[in-house]
């Protein structure tokens, strides 16, 4: 089986419709959307999802003032400043709790109690072209990576049972932790970039990353004629380091208009230059079986 | 006063909008400063080239176990909620897996035979920059695969913290990075753009700030583009429209050079300062 993955670094510059193309282009794939903190993906793809399940994403303390004789023992072993004592009163900060534990551990009369935090999901279900897998981040949650595994190990579980021969993984945002859980064990990395300075500046932080793996990585070019000047500075890097750059899309409102009608830019326009572009992408990446 | 601006996604135009509204303000006379606080692909310093005053490592303390003096006991692998430290009692093999440790310190509470020390990991930088008087610019930056940017973005926050205005670049999404942000600020203004993914990223940026209590406005980036969804929106909620930008290739051509649009046109710096008092505005409200 074969798993592509799809980054980009900093979102915004292509990376969903990107996926969501290639996830149109064929039968019988299957699809994980790892980017759990913002997921789009199944906006276009619109799948059916028959599993519906909890995430719990680490433990939230909370005090049973009933008990608490306000010590402050809790707050000198705080770490994470989320143990305060206000006017005599000792108060835990919801949004800066670690989730670590150690306050209730050490209470000497047993009055935290740690929470589990259950309000994320994830969802599996069919769309028109296969198997989708993706998620929810509840708000403030940490995106540890933990839900990104479950997603593509879910993901793999569906490409065995309806043996489908590609996995699509639109990747995370970032370079952290659930970025580098999208990415390992993958075959193949496409690094979706834009022509902008700071665009340039973000892909060379995510080849960075990609090459730290040993991984290798292929590079597409998006709204390449916005900045013909940068997209050219780009490729020269991109030949510097030897990574292919696997095609140059044009601006085109038209995928916006696509997204309005739930459709890839594959199967709104099939026949404009960007979808061309996007099919020989996808041959290139399916030929190279190295 | 600390502006947070925010937007569900990246690519909506947060860093344009911080980067230029930084820019007028301090432009005006208006002692800023501006956080870029999305640690992980920091790029505020692509826009403003300032002059780097200096570099603080930010460090996080890991655990190292002398097996020496271990008992292998297990309290600290008990102790640690993070599944930090493998723990072979059998073949008497212990230690702490850096990468997943979040520097809570539990397993050096939990060993009661002296065996945990600290060592020093860096796992970011913060670089404090001078752009003009009196402002300047602070990057967090993370290296790269840590395993959170949090501790970073709040040391990055804690040092500008008395200048008069305060913006704080927010990273994407809604999860601990985003909240660490916000969460530090008077007023949020989320950048959007008229598109599916946008207003559905805005729903999930509202979902978050109305749970946590914090006042928010919306502007909305590349206006012209997609449908009326994300007005219509707003409206029904009454959520403040604080400013409208153009979808327009003069403003994609300057921001891809790494240029201002505030800088190089007049009627922008403008938009942007009536942006700020829009945002004072409602506060007062
Ligand atoms: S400091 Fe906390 S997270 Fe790190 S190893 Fe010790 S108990 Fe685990
Ligand atoms: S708590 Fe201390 S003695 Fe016990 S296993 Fe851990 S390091 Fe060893």
């Amino acid at each position: 089986m074969n798993e592509i993955v799809v980054l980009s670094g900093k979102g915004g510059t292509g990376k969903t419709m990107l996926s969501a193309s290639f996830a149109t282009l064929e039968k019988n794939m299957v699809v994980a959307d790892c980017d759990v903190d913002a997921a789009n993906l199944y906006l276009i793809l619109q799948p059916k999802n028959e599993i519906e399940e909890v995430y719990v994403s680490g433990h939230r303390a909370q005090i049973d003032y009933s008990k608490c004789t306000h010590c402050g023992i809790c707050a000198d072993h705080c770490r994470f400043e989320a143990i305060s004592t206000i006017n005599g009163k000792v108060i835990i900060s919801e949004t800066s709790c670690d989730g670590c534990k150690l306050c209730s551990r050490v209470c000497p009369v047993g009055a935290i109690d740690m929470l589990p935090n259950d309000k994320s999901r994830w969802y599996a279900g069919a769309y028109r072209n296969g198997q989708m897998v993706h998620a929810r981040l509840a708000p403030g949650e940490e995106n540890s990576g933990k839900l990104v595994n479950v997603v593509r190990n879910y993901a793999k579980k569906l490409a065995d049972e309806t043996n489908a021969k590609t996995i699509i993984i639109d990747g995370p945002p970032g370079t952290g932790c659930p970025v580098v859980s999208s990415l390992t064990g993958v075959k193949k990395v496409i690094l979706v970039t834009e022509p902008s300075k700071s665009g340039f500046h973000d892909l060379k932080r995510i080849f960075e990353l990609a090459e730290s793996f040993n991984l290798k990585s292929s590079v597409v070019i998006n709204k390449y004629d916005l900045n013909l000047d940068m997209s050219r500075k780009i490729e020269e890097w991109c030949k510097l380091f030897s990574i292919p750059v696997l095609g140059r899309l044009p601006f085109d409102k038209q995928i916006v208009e696509g997204m309005l009608h739930c459709k890839s830019i594959i199967e709104w326009q099939p026949s404009s230059v960007i979808s061309q572009e996007i099919k020989n992408i996808w041959q290139t990446v399916n030929a190279d079986q190295s | 006063m600390i502006i947070a601006v925010a937007s569900g996604k990246g690519g909506t135009g947060k860093t344009f909008v911080s980067t230029n509204l930084f820019w007028a303000a301090q432009k005006q006379g208006i002692p800023s400063t501006l956080v870029d606080c999305d640690a992980e692909e920091p790029n505020d310093a692509e826009f403003i080239p300032g002059y780097v005053l200096n570099t603080q490592n930010v460090v996080q303390k890991i655990p190292v176990i002398d097996d020496q003096k271990c008992t292998f006991c297990g309290r600290c692998f008990d102790y640690c909620n993070y599944n930090a430290i493998v723990y072979l009692p059998d073949k008497r093999f212990i230690k702490v897996v850096e990468e997943l440790c979040h520097d809570c310190g539990a397993c050096t509470v939990a060993c009661t035979s002296g065996a945990i020390s600290l060592k020093e990991k860096a796992i970011g930088t913060i670089r404090k920059m001078y752009v003009g008087i009196p402002s300047v610019l602070v990057e967090a930056r993370t290296e790269i695969g840590v395993y959170s940017p949090v501790p970073v973005i709040k040391k990055a926050i804690k040092y500008a913290s008395d200048d008069v205005l305060i913006i704080l670049d927010a990273p994407p999404g809604i999860s601990c990075p985003f909240i660490a942000t916000v969460d530090k600020a008077d007023y949020v203004v989320l950048v959007t753009e008229p598109t599916p993914f946008g207003l559905n990223d805005l729903k999930l940026s509202v979902d978050t700030l109305d749970e946590i209590g914090k006042p928010y406005g919306v502007v909305v980036n590349r206006a012209g583009l997609g449908n009326s969804d994300v007005y219509l929106w707003l409206k029904e909620k009454k959520i403040s429209l604080l400013m409208e930008i153009p979808f327009d290739k003069e403003i994609a051509m300057v921001y891809s050079e790494g240029k201002l649009i505030a800088e190089l046109n007049s009627k922008y710096s403008d938009k942007f300062m009536q942006l700020l008092q829009s945002v004072k505005k409602e506060l007062k409200r």
